[in-house]
């Protein structure tokens, strides 16, 4: 197990986690190992490792590591 | 309801848009409201924040832009530095696949003034990293030219700060900005109500850009409708040729041919303009 930061609060995630199903679970929608939802449609989020943007199209081969801080933002009403 | 004349379409990075005011989304707690107020606005292209994925909230304003074909503009609100500002246009280019930033690099909280050294700064790495930069500015000539240089798509002096509602504090600087701009230039924060919004375009304005004018009114789809005609309205008469503001009345009915004249001079004194009479501004 590892133990991370997602989006501020700690969490403990298997060893083999990637990007892609941290995401998954967050958004609630099943993700193809490209990044886009199986349902079709956009997705709107993007991800942050460690303050560095992961492009979608690496989150399917970009594991989780121990302590590191995971960041997935999305649009929300602003300025 | 009338039906608001069309102005000549905004062209942004190419891209046509046949409303000139572009709507903020923040300041609202019901999305059903602000739905309403965007579609009453006409507007075709909306800011948005960027933060934490929250479950069960932030998916519903993509969904609801994505849903009326509104284009999103992500901005960089809450950046404080260059290299905030930096890693939030990444995500938002990510997320919403876009190469639009609006670029908000703040001073301070308590006026939220841009930092006009940090926001050059990151317009010019932005600009590198092939962003499509609309720089939040402050209402200095003299930084528009900069930023314009640096190579920002469109420019967007505030009118007042954020969520004053003050409207345009300095409008020869805003008019000074649109005269020179090769650009389009947005006035973007502190308008309060329609007439502001009017004022905008009247002073040269490319666009109008708010968001707390409509969503903190006590009738948000209201002021929407109200802001599409003003800013449709000011358009129109920034490219009408006003009349030059007099010190001296001139009548706009003819005195000749009264019902009471005792004589009919051929030309009326009243009908020809006093000795004095030149435009405010000139003479004197």
């Amino acid at each position: 197990m590892s133990a991370i930061t997602l989006n501020g609060a700690p969490r403990v995630v298997p060893e083999d986690t990637t990007v892609v199903d941290l995401v998954a679970e967050t958004v609630g929608r099943a993700l193809g190992p490209d990044g886009h939802p199986v349902d079709g449609g956009r997705l709107g989020v993007a991800v942050a490792v460690d303050a560095a943007v992961v492009p979608r199209s690496r989150w399917g081969r970009t594991p989780v590591a121990e302590g590191q801080s995971i960041e997935i933002i999305t649009a929300v009403q602003g300025g | 309801m009338t039906t608001v004349p069309a102005p000549d379409p905004l062209v942004l990075d190419g891209v046509e848009l046949s409303s000139r005011l572009i709507m903020g989304t923040g300041g609202l707690s019901s999305l059903h409201t602000l739905e309403q107020a965007l579609l009453a606005s006409g507007t075709e292209l909306t800011t948005v924040a960027l933060r934490r994925y929250a479950p069960g909230q932030g998916d519903s304003l993509f969904a609801l832009l994505e849903r009326n074909g509104i284009r999103i503009l992500p901005n960089t609100a809450g950046c404080y530095t260059a290299r905030d500002a930096l890693l939030t246009a990444e995500l938002g280019r990510e997320a919403l696949e876009t190469d639009w930033v609006k670029l908000e690099v703040i001073a301070d909280e308590d006026t939220l003034l841009p930092d006009v050294v940090e926001l050059l700064d990151a317009t010019e790495q932005l600009v590198a990293r092939g962003f499509k930069v609309f720089a939040y500015t402050s209402d200095d000539p003299a930084v528009a030219r900069r930023l314009e240089d640096l190579g920002a798509a469109a420019v967007m002096p505030l009118g007042a700060p954020i969520g004053t509602g003050l409207g345009i504090l300095n409008p020869h600087n805003i008019e000074l900005i649109a005269s020179r701009a090769a650009v389009p230039v947005v006035l973007d924060a502190g308008i309060g109500t329609a007439s502001e919004a009017a004022l905008a375009m009247e002073l040269g304005c490319d666009a109008v850009l708010l968001a707390s004018a409509v969503t903190r009114a006590q009738d948000p789809v209201a002021m929407a409708t109200a802001m599409r005609h003003a800013v449709a309205a000011g358009r129109l008469a920034a490219g009408a040729g006003r009349i030059p503001a007099r010190r001296h009345a001139v009548a706009s009915s003819p005195m000749a041919g009264r019902i009471d004249a005792a004589e009919e001079p051929s030309v009326h004194p009243a009908d020809v303009p006093r000795g004095d009479w030149a435009p405010v501004g000139e003479g004197r």
